[in-house]
């Protein structure tokens, strides 16, 4: 028997293309735009946005029963809240220079509408087991999303990869630089960030027209 | 047979293939074609696209002419001093700055229509339809707004960002809301500002000068290229004023981007395109006067003493109302940037708010930006933004008044023959 059904494989695969949070939902702009200057940022991001979505829909499902619906939004608040905190503490221990880089927004991911919106809509009335299948693969259609845009941005507006020089170095002017290449300056200021997520909506758009809206 | 029969039979042959387009393309490009309108009678105007695009090419030349020669005198006067006798064919118009000229300035152009046709002919191709002579203007205006030293691998890649980015992902020409010869500028500005702005890019060689002076070479002369503006943002005034004069600054004679210095041939191009009905005057005026306006503002605030002398915006608020018009790239903005009609404002009234507000914020974006003293690229894709916006709101106030109109309207019924009807008492 396989590990997954193809329903729960479909759980996790469908938000990383047909149904991504970002592209197609265009939900957790903010945070998309905001720390994707550097591909560590970004990493890091989806895999604390993992973390707290995967923990966070099993918590709410299995809590789902016992929530009265008048106050679902301040027990949805308490559990991502705490969860983010704990991601918080975390990197601040292990990783204190990236928790800077990544400064208020790890705190926000409290505030990301994806998270919220996959408790109200899928961990509310589904089993646990399928709530963790589809917060994982909501996070990770997120981070698919967070880390391109890293990586060009990174590529483009730097030079480096995870810090790793790629092009040369630009002040001894080794490697590409000593042609003349350039950093591109433009790519570390968010509105970079917009234009790559529109030309990755428009790409995906054009390879499948069923995605288009109407209006 | 001829090239123009050839081209068609080409042009027939790919009928309905993958390529088509880019055949129609140059067919279309070199000869208004064969095939009239088949059933119907239509009136056509004469001005259509392309006469259009080509009136605006036609007013562009001049500029282009005189920029080829200001680049190789800005560069001889960096390095030899201004002449002291300045007679136009002797110091002007001579072969070595035309070299300057020619080496700079025309591959820029190159780049530019190469690069941004390319991008037309591929888009074409891929949306099956035929190619847009959107192009064909931006093409002339990119070259005439970036410093002469400009790299031409960053014109070719802003070419691509500002055709793709500022115009096909809209649907192509006519469906922009940005400028794309302000946006490639604009993308220039914030990808690689150290080649955009400063005082070392406006002048040929005068940074790659620096930086071999600054790398311990001896044996070069410095260039100092400061635009007239740039001066003044330093608080220079006297020393700007000391090498050029105010007719400098209007016949263009200054340093500066390639093709914006010449206040005087943008005013000539400005009157062409307006006797030529190509572009709206009530959009180039009001521009002028909201410049002058918030000129004298800043005057004003000179002269009441509220800015000293120590101020870093003293020299830029400090300087005459009306020079704003003659430095920098206010004309040229004004005359071929601002009247686009894609992206500027439809409707009358719009216009004059449009073009208020640009000439009014691109002065106030020089005086107060930090980084760099100039404003009118800015300016004006800012007002490209809300044009719509505009227009919007004086249909709505049309539409407002005339229901208004309508409803406080006397109805007088008539007879037969038209005469009003007295109204019977009990009627009114």
């Amino acid at each position: 028997m396989a590990l997954l059904t193809k329903k729960d494989a479909g759980l996790i695969l469908d938000p990383l293309a047909d149904n991504n949070p970002i592209t197609i939902q265009v939900l957790g702009i903010c945070s998309a735009l905001a720390i994707t200057a550097e591909l560590e940022a970004s990493i890091v991001m989806s895999i604390a946005v993992i973390f707290v979505l995967g923990v966070g829909n099993v918590v709410i499902s299995l809590m789902r029963n016992i929530i009265p619906s008048k106050i679902r939004i301040i027990v949805q608040l308490i559990v991502v809240a705490t969860l983010v905190i704990v991601v918080d503490q975390v990197l601040k221990a292990f990783a204190y220079e990236l928790s800077k880089t990544l400064g208020a927004f790890v705190g926000l991911i409290i505030t990301n509408c994806i998270i919220m919106g996959r408790f109200e809509a899928f961990a509310l009335a589904n089993g646990p087991w399928k709530s963790f299948l589809d917060g994982i693969g909501n996070a990770l259609g997120y981070g698919v999303i967070l880390i391109i845009v890293g990586f060009f941005r990174e590529l483009l507006g730097s030079g480096t990869l995870l810090g790793i020089p790629v092009f040369g170095d630009p002040i001894a002017k080794t490697g590409l630089y000593q042609f003349g290449y350039e950093n591109n300056g433009f790519m570390i200021i968010p509105p970079a960030a917009l234009i790559v997520v529109g030309i990755i909506i428009w790409v995906q758009r054009s390879r499948n027209p069923a995605l288009v809206e109407e209006n | 047979m001829s090239l123009k029969s050839k081209l068609h039979e080409t042009k027939m042959k790919f009928q309905g293939k993958k390529m088509a387009p880019a055949f129609n393309a140059i067919h279309t490009f070199l000869f208004a074609p064969n095939e009239t309108t088949h059933n119907g009678s239509h009136v056509r105007g004469a001005d259509d696209l392309k006469r259009t695009m080509n009136t605006v090419i036609m007013a562009l030349v001049p500029v282009l002419i005189f920029s080829i020669f200001n680049a190789g005198y800005q560069h001889y006067a960096g390095l030899n001093g201004f002449p002291e006798n300045f007679s136009l064919m002797e110091h002007f118009l001579t072969w070595e700055n035309a070299w300057i000229g020619i080496i700079k300035v025309l591959p820029l152009l190159a780049v530019s229509y190469g690069v941004g046709l390319l991008v037309e002919f591929i888009f074409a191709v891929i949306k099956g339809h035929e190619v847009e002579e959107g192009y064909l203007v931006t093409g002339i205006l990119v070259p005439l707004i970036v410093p002469v030293d400009t790299p031409l691998w960053m014109l070719a890649v802003a070419v691509v960002f500002g055709v793709v980015i500022g115009k096909e992902v809209f649907g192509g020409t006519g469906m922009n809301i940005l400028n794309p010869a302000l946006t490639i500028r604009a993308f220039l500005f914030f990808a690689y500002p150290t080649w955009m702005s400063g005082d070392k890019v406006w002048v040929h060689q005068a940074r790659e000068r620096s930086e071999q002076i600054l790398a311990g070479a001896t044996d070069i002369d410095a260039i100092s290229g400061e635009t007239i503006l740039g001066y003044l943002a330093q608080n220079k005034g006297a020393a700007m004023e000391a090498k050029y004069t105010v007719m400098d600054m209007f016949w263009g004679f200054v340093p500066g981007s390639v093709g914006e210095t010449s206040a005087f041939l943008c005013l000539l191009g400005g009157l062409f395109l307006i006797f030529s009905k190509i572009a709206s005057w009530r959009i180039m005026v009001s521009a002028v006067i909201g410049s002058l306006v918030m000129g004298l503002i800043f005057n004003g605030v000179v002269d009441q003493g509220w800015i000293g002398e120590t101020s870093k915006f003293y020299g830029l608020m400090s300087f005459d109302y009306w020079k704003h018009l003659i430095v920098g790239g206010l004309a040229f903005g004004i005359v071929y940037m601002a009247t686009d009609p894609v992206t500027g404002a439809q409707t009358n009234r719009g216009k004059w708010i449009y073009g208020f507000l640009i000439g009014f914020i691109s002065v106030m974006i020089r005086v107060f930006n930090p980084a760099y003293p100039e404003g009118v690229f800015l300016a004006i894709l800012l007002m490209n933004v809300f044009a719509p916006t505009i227009d919007h709101y004086v249909i709505r106030g049309n539409v407002n008044r005339r229901m208004k109109r309508l409803k406080n309207a006397v109805v007088h019924p008539k007879d037969s023959d038209g005469k009003a009807v007295e109204l019977q008492a009990e009627t009114v």
